[in-house]
């Protein structure tokens, strides 16, 4: 295994994390802010106060290290990367800001609880998976160019691409869909019946527009990118063993079985279908401009970046631990029988 | 190829979001060590106020935490968005303690997390406080990184410069350079001194308004000691950091001290007007330039005439300087006045007005943040790499960053004035009294 490939993986895996942690936290606020809408309160809100609140810190720091660390191991990205996203990154950081400031200044804070805010809330949920959505298509290739040597973003390619908002509707119902289903079983664990089946009934229902917009965006592949396509077709395998576990999940949630299980299929889902799309996206950063061996950092500085990177996962797997114990397998604390918040 | 709206208005885009971030950052650092404190004095003398002390400061820290991850992860991209040319180079040499740097957020927030929903969970308290442990040595280690990432844009070292490529790099020479100790230290030590004048005037402000209880008064005492401890410590270190500037940058010294002629037994000059190269209306303190720069009134100091007038940074930046050592001064002297006091019995430090004072002490030393940081960032330019790279050849070629600013200034506005209400209003609305009361009864109720 060379540099390049332990430091994109490294990536892979924190992007891959944060895709599903932040998917969860999104969707919450997007249910959430729907029951507001049709007066069904309380049912969501408890939920969201017990398990989101404490964690979304920890779910910002996956983007900030994946960002950090795409600068440290792949310093090009900045150039290519940077110079073209200043609009759709710096729309996200202000989503990203909506969203942090509600925990602190609603579930935390005064507890302003303005319908208005909860809106905002949800509503930027799913705005932000949309704007980093385009980051992959804009990988795809074809929407950047070079003018005198700096990179621009050519939006009007980029929003009349079918692609485009084909990834955009996969990344929403994606996360709504992640978010239903691991909330499913956050609620019967907390022994909220009502909650419970609710949020089975909105994971069945996204789970269709997942699956269906995945294979789409497969076919739609083939127009833009034929290199991408042929390499995914390669790996065919790692799709239908995907496809198969998502199949598992609908399976279990169709039979009100063991709900554990299901989320758990569920991360084996996208992690086959996330990293079969890596791998198939190899060698290229992006297409056709940069690939992982050109933007690739120094020697000296990536073995540095692995050996800070290994210490630094020793010390947090452990602590980690503590978090879930402690917020999502103690079953006073998830249930509401104890209330120790500051 | 060079863009000057582009590069104007990212400058002022990156001196906005970072001016901004750095009052929540600073605040951030120092408080949970403050916040350490109070607990363990409490746990120590079984004293209930510490301990309540130490849960109220917490639940405010939470508002300004969120602000300084939100902002934070803002600055850290926005570093990509508008300096990309700089990132790249930069990149290649200083990822190290910028990566490192994520993960002490990743500590403190996880930490933090846990800290802040178990409070009386644990039978023992002192095991709640250990908790706290980790999430102060996490605020202040992403403090010592990311000024390591600011140390080296001032003072580079760890590669070879090969035709405009760095090559050899030694990511941790990189880490180590000779701006590091002192700008590390001053930075680490300033918002420690900041987070406890802050608290300080917050418990001066509870006591105008009439609340006498004994709760505020310790609070006053122990910040106050706190603020005299960091405020000398400042005052040394920064001492220290003027001898840096004067063997490294003295490009920079110069400027500050509004230096023109290379000469010995340099007088240090504080404010005044700038007339040609004639300093009007200024304290003129013989000597002390020579001194702040090498520890000895006689040796000699470097001009401004001795550079190039195009590698020269904009002379304003001596108010920047003076502002802030008057700031440091001023505050050390108030601590060390009311300490003194406090320990003689004199009375005059319970008067309005004295008490007036220290609430000012709070705001003076978020300015003095604010001055230090600027003056530091101004003082480099033209450079953004000193030595390097330029600032206008870092930034972005983007068209569109006047828009962002817009943007930003509007976002930021939005969470200042939301962070100031949010904080008001949680503490109005539940003062200290009526928590202690409540307590009381809540224990009271337990034991029959
Ligand atoms: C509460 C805030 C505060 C106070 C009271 C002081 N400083 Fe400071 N100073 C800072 C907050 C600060 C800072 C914000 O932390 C800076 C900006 C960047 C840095 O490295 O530290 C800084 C930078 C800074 C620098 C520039 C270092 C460089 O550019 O590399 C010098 C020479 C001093 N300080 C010296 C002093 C002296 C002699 C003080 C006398 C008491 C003093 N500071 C008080
Ligand atoms: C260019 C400069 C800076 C960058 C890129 C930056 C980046 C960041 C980022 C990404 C976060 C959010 C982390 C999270 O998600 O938890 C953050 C928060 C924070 N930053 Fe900054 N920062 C900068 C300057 C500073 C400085 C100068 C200090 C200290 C003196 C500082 C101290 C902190 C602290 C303590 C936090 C945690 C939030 C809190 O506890 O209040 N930062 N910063
Ligand atoms: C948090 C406290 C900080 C404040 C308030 C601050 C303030 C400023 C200001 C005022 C400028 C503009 C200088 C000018 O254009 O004349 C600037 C520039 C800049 N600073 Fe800082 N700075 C801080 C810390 C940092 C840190 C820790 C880094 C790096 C990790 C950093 C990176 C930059 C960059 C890349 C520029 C743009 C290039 C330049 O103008 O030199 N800053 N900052």
């Amino acid at each position: 295994m060379t540099l390049e490939i332990v430091g994109i993986s490294v990536l892979w895996m924190f992007l891959f994390g944060y895709v599903i942690i932040a998917s969860v936290d999104f969707g919450a606020g997007f249910f959430n802010a729907y029951s507001a809408f049709t007066n069904k309160e309380h049912v969501l809100t408890n939920i969201i106060q017990r398990y989101l609140s404490p964690v979304w810190e920890i779910t910002n720091v996956f983007l900030v290290f994946f960002f950090v660390g795409a600068i440290g191991f792949f310093p090009k990205t900045a150039f290519y990367y940077g110079t073209a996203l200043l609009v759709p990154a710096s729309i996200a950081i202000v989503l990203l800001a909506i969203r942090g400031s509600y925990y602190a200044f609603a579930t935390y804070g005064a507890r302003i609880s303005h319908k208005g805010y909860i809106y905002m809330y949800g509503l930027a949920g799913l705005l932000i998976p949309a704007a980093w959505s385009t980051v992959l298509t804009i990988s795809e290739g074809g929407f950047i160019y070079l003018e005198n040597g700096a990179p621009v973003l050519d939006y009007w390619a980029l929003f009349s691409s079918p692609l485009t908002w084909s990834i955009v509707v996969l990344a929403l119902s994606a996360v709504l869909y992640i978010s239903a289903v691991f909330l499913t079983w956050y609620a019967r664990k907390a022994g909220d019946d009502r909650a419970s089946d609710l949020l089975r009934k909105y994971s069945l229902i996204w789970s269709v527009p997942t699956i269906v917009t995945a294979t789409g965006i497969i076919v739609e592949l083939r127009a833009h990118n034929e290199e991408h396509f042929a390499n995914l077709i390669g790996l065919w395998w790692v799709f239908a063993l995907s496809a198969l576990l998502f199949f598992g999940t609908v399976f279990l949630l169709w039979k009100r079985r063991n709900y554990g299980m299901a989320f758990i299929l569920l991360v084996g889902q996208f992690f086959l279908a996330f990293s079969g799309y890596g791998v198939s996206h190899y060698p290229y950063l992006l297409y056709p401009y940069l690939t992982l061996y050109d933007g690739f950092t120094n020697e000296a500085m990536a073995i540095a970046l692995i050996i800070a990177f290994l210490a630094g996962f020793a010390l947090l797997l452990p602590s980690l631990y503590l978090v879930l114990r402690l917020f999502l397998f103690d079953k006073d604390y998830v249930q509401g029988k104890s209330d120790y918040h500051v | 190829m060079v863009n000057g709206d582009a590069v104007f208005y990212s400058r002022l885009l990156t001196e906005l979001t970072l001016s901004f971030h750095i009052i929540y950052a600073t605040i951030g650092v120092g408080v949970p060590l403050m916040i350490m404190i109070a607990q363990w004095v409490g746990i120590r003398k079984n004293d209930e106020h510490y301990i309540l002390l130490a849960r109220r400061w917490a639940r405010g820290f939470v508002i300004t935490v969120a602000v300084g991850v939100v902002t934070g992860t803002a600055i850290g991209l926005q570093l990509s968005l508008l300096w990309p040319n700089f990132m790249e180079l930069a990149g290649n040499a200083i990822a190290l303690p910028l990566f490192m740097e994520t993960f002490a957020f990743f500590f403190e927030a996880i930490f933090l997390g846990i800290y802040l929903y178990t409070w009386d969970r644990f039978e023992d308290q002192r095991k709640h406080f250990l908790l706290l442990i980790p999430v102060a040595i996490g605020a202040s280690f992403s403090a010592v990184f990311i000024t390591m990432v600011n140390a080296f844009m001032s003072s580079p070292r760890g590669f070879d410069l090969v035709s405009g490529e760095l090559v050899n790099i030694n990511p941790v020479l990189a880490m180590f350079t000779p701006a590091m100790p002192t700008k590390v230290s001053h930075v680490v030590v300033t918002a420690y001194m900041t987070a406890a004048f802050v608290l300080a005037a917050i418990a001066a402000f509870r006591m105008l308004r009439g609340s006498d209880h004994i709760y505020h008064k310790k609070a006053l005492f122990l910040t106050m000691k706190l603020g005299l401890i960091f405020a000398i410590a400042t005052a040394i270190i920064g001492d220290f950091s003027g001898k840096y500037l004067a063997v490294y940058q003295p490009e920079k010294l110069a400027a500050a001290e509004w230096h023109f002629e290379t000469e010995g037994d340099a007088s240090l000059v504080l404010f005044g007007l700038l007339e040609g190269e004639e300093v009007r209306y200024g304290l003129e303190l013989p000597y002390a330039l020579s001194i702040l720069a090498h520890g000895n009134p006689r040796s000699e100091v470097i001009g401004l005439n001795d550079f190039p007038a195009d590698e020269l940074p904009p002379l304003y930046i001596h108010y920047l300087f003076d502002l802030m050592v008057t700031i440091g001064m001023a505050l050390t002297l108030l601590s060390l006045i009311y300490v003194a006091a406090k320990w003689r019995g004199w009375k005059f430090i319970e008067s309005r007005w004295f008490r007036w004072l220290i609430v000012l002490g709070g705001p003076l030393s978020l300015v003095a943040i604010e001055m230090g940081w600027w003056f530091t960032e101004v003082g480099r330019q033209p450079w953004v790499l000193r030595g390097i790279m330029r600032t206008e050849e870092a930034a972005t070629t983007s068209g569109q960053v006047d828009l962002m600013l817009i943007l930003f200034a509007g976002l930021y506005l939005i969470l200042g004035i939301g962070s100031i209400v949010v904080l008001t209003r949680m503490f109005r609305r539940n003062p200290v009294e009526q928590e202690l009361a409540d307590r009381e009864a809540e224990r009271g109720g337990g034991r029959a």
